[in-house]
């Protein structure tokens, strides 16, 4: 078994189909991330790309397609409305806490301290010990470098640092795959650096990540793969060198064009 | 003015006794009732949506005194029924009765307050459980309900405030609370300065109660205070530690 996972990817999608409504958002997209993989992926606005992160951890549930997690497959094909049996439940919770995602709006719980925030998924969804949690809690704090305001309230900290916090708060649960929605586009300029500081040690200690992100310069130097999404489907990829120094794609070509 | 005080207080300490009783058990059973009530009320199941619906809509429509009649009046018309199903000894007590009708009536309105409350909690503080793989009943007892009372509980205290000045309806069906005391006292001395009396004892529970309930609010919403350890600075008009909340 254990050899088995070594092989297996982190995460493999296939297939992803969403529509809202009459709006078909995505068209088909796969997608694998093996261990140690960094993976962007960047497109317009509308390009389904939030969306299809939200997908793989289902926030928004996929109309189609099938997700791979740690050797465990989920088949979404059966819909949504089997959806609400004990066993799928289960299911679907366990690959969720197996991806850490990262929002763009922090999305910090504002009633608990920094700290609680970090220790608040291992000690209820993973059921480990506080203690240990706690010491956990407070080194992820330190490395992103918020320690010594653990136990100060979200609403009293600036937007760099609550993103930091929320890295380290799904940091805590020792995921298999980092996903991250976007991370700086909530914050002020001065303050995107501190956070993807953060997010390239991440991808330098070799973590699985695959993020959102409008920052090409950041995509460019941290990814090891590049997917361009253009309507709902990918229409280009590769390693970033391939992609922003010799775009094939047309559309992608007129993209990066608007973004230096 | 003040002899009748004399004369008649352990009447009105009585009285109040009552008052307390009342307004506390009623709201107490509401507070237990409304939670769940608002969480169906909330549910897309039009099965549990609608008698929901209809049960707020009547009591907050209607005037609670009509309440208390058809309740108390009402049940005496079925009391062989009411016999048969063994529960004649609940609705032949004006006190039970009151008691049912206060707790249904405040039920109504909890109930709108928790989900409004519910409806209020921000969606992406949810997300942010669900994408933890943080269980339903999880999600409401660390993120939802925290939330939901705390942005409820100005609401509910204002809704107990009214709750216990209501309870005086119940002196018309014979209970002796405070107002049914005073109505007592004044029909033997006629003397009108014990209703002031009575006032007095309403504004003395309202206060204490607003200031406990105050304390509360403070403690429960401390995370949006201004940290008084910090090194941030609070703003100048608002340095005593006393001030510095946003919420009052």
């Amino acid at each position: 078994m254990s050899t088995n996972l070594q092989s297996e990817p982190a995460l493999h999608v296939e297939e992803l189909h969403k529509s809202f409504g009459d709006i078909k958002v995505l068209k088909g997209v796969s997608l694998t991330a093996k261990k140690h993989d960094v993976i962007s992926i960047i497109g317009s606005s509308g390009s389904g790309k939030s969306t299809f992160l939200r997908c793989m951890n289902l926030l928004e549930f996929p109309n189609a397609g099938r997700i791979r997690v740690h050797g465990e497959q989920l088949d979404l094909s059966q819909g949504v409305e089997q959806g609400n049996s004990k066993n799928r439940q289960n299911q679907i919770e366990r690959i969720r806490s197996r991806l850490g995602m990262v929002f763009q709006s922090f999305n910090l719980w504002s009633h608990m301290s920094v700290l609680e925030n970090v220790m608040l998924g291992p000690c209820t969804v993973l059921k480990r010990n506080r203690d240990s949690v706690e010491v956990q809690a407070k080194a992820l704090l330190s490395r992103v470098g918020m320690l010594e305001k653990c136990h100060m309230y979200p609403d009293h900290l600036s937007g760099g640092q609550k993103q930091r916090v929320a890295i380290a708060r799904a940091l805590a649960m020792e995921p298999d795959v980092m996903l991250f929605d976007e991370p700086t586009s909530a914050l002020d300029p001065e303050l995107v650096n501190e956070v993807l500081l953060v997010i390239r040690e991440l991808a330098e200690e070799g973590r699985t990540m695959i993020m959102v992100t409008h920052e090409m310069r950041f995509a460019r130097d941290v990814s090891s793969h590049v997917v361009y999404l253009h309507q709902g489907k990918i229409e280009e990829q590769g390693p970033p060198e391939q992609l922003f120094n010799a775009p094939q794609s047309e559309h992608l070509q007129r993209f990066l064009s608007t973004q230096y | 003015m003040i002899e009748v005080l004399i004369d008649y207080w352990p009447k009105l300490l009585d009285g109040m006794s009552m008052t307390l009783k009342l307004t506390f058990i009623s709201v107490v059973i509401a507070g237990l009732l409304s939670l769940p009530l608002a969480i169906l009320r909330r549910s897309k199941n039009k099965a549990f949506q609608w008698p929901i619906r209809l049960f707020v809509s009547f009591f907050r429509g209607t005037p609670l005194l009509a309440q208390l009649f058809l309740i108390y009046y009402g049940s005496g018309q079925f009391r062989e029924e009411l016999t048969d199903l063994g529960v004649w000894w609940f609705f032949r007590d004006p006190f039970y009765c009151a008691l049912f009708t206060f707790a249904l009536n405040s039920t109504a309105y909890q109930l709108e307050i928790l989900r409004g409350g519910l409806q209020a909690v921000p969606y992406g503080e949810i997300e942010a459980g669900v994408a933890l793989g943080m269980p339903r009943t999880l999600l409401y007892r660390k993120i939802i309900l925290p939330h939901t009372y705390r942005i409820a509980l100005p609401a509910l205290g204002n809704e107990i405030i009214l709750m216990l000045k209501g309870s005086a309806i119940a002196s018309v069906i014979t209970l002796l609370d405070v107002m049914g005391h005073t109505r007592r006292v004044f029909s033997q001395t006629f003397d009108i300065s014990v209703y002031f009396w009575a006032a007095l004892i309403y504004l003395m529970i309202t206060t204490l109660f607003v200031f406990a309930w105050r304390l509360l609010e403070k403690r429960l919403t401390r995370h949006m205070c201004y940290p008084v350890n910090s090194k941030l600075p609070a703003p100048k008009a608002l340095n005593t530690p006393k001030e510095t909340c946003h919420v009052n």
